[in-house]
């Protein structure tokens, strides 16, 4: 699934534009603790999570998540979008739960 | 064999928002240079987890990352307060980061042992109240 594919079918609001919304995301991470996510997630895979720090945009770059989905409704700081937008992170967001939106990824993947 | 090519760092201790700042400059450094994904990844990491650490229990430091035809050596050095017991300090979730640092995400405990896994060499000298020195090796493990 792409990540313009995931947006409208997950209903999610685009908080930043990454790079591509043709880049196929290959699988799903939820985590908020930063060490774990930076070593347990998926390369070039969605990561779902309720931190909303500017490190959440560096854990991103680093670990190549092309793109972060604030659960819950979790709001996003001015600097975490804008910071996103400039390393070409999508950062999207939804008022769901975690395990909702990794339960609907999976569901419209098939 | 080309001469290293050195990148320093100061890492500011204060400032939790541009931790990783470092990391990633070292990260588009060795993709820049061609080095193969799975080194640049392993890198990452350890260079994030060093630099963080840095920042939430050492007031800052510095870094200095050597990059090699096949393999990057990190050397991270704060005048924090040490390590008091490293075997501890090395076991998978144990930590001692502060409520703010644990707010923002910090604090899993996965630090050092995500270093131990992704360095190919880890070397940590720490003395009470004086410092500590983490000095990393990764080699290209495709060569």
């Amino acid at each position: 699934m792409t990540i313009r594919q995931l947006i409208s079918r997950l209903s999610l609001d685009v908080l930043a534009e990454g790079a591509s919304y043709d880049a196929p995301l290959r699988g799903c991470y939820i985590g908020d603790l930063l060490s774990r996510v930076i070593s347990r997630s998926v390369q070039g895979g969605l990561w779902i999570t309720i931190m909303n720090n500017l490190n959440v945009a560096a854990v991103a770059v680093l670990a190549d998540i092309p793109c972060v989905l604030l659960a819950e409704g979790v709001e996003a700081p001015d600097e975490l979008r804008e910071k996103c937008a400039e390393e070409g992170v999508f950062l999207l967001g939804s008022g769901r739960s975690a395990y909702e939106l990794a339960a609907a990824f999976a569901q419209s993947q098939s | 064999m080309p001469d290293a090519i050195r990148m320093t760092f100061n890492v500011d201790g204060d400032d939790f928002a541009a931790a990783g700042t470092a990391s990633s400059e070292v990260k588009r450094a060795l993709k820049q240079l061609g080095m193969p994904p799975e080194l640049v990844k392993r890198a990452a990491i350890c260079m994030y987890e060093g630099e963080i650490n840095m920042v939430i229990h050492a007031d800052g430091g510095v870094a200095s990352v050597a990059i090699r035809p096949g393999s990057v050596e990190i050397e991270l050095r704060d005048r924090g307060p040490g390590i008091p017991d490293l075997e501890l300090a090395m076991q998978e979730g144990y930590s001692t980061a502060s409520e703010q640092a644990r707010n923002l995400g910090f604090g899993a405990g996965m630090g050092l042992p995500n270093m131990k896994r992704y360095a190919d060499e880890l070397k940590i000298d720490t003395k009470i109240g004086v410092g500590t020195t983490v000095t990393m090796v990764l080699r290209d493990r495709t060569r």
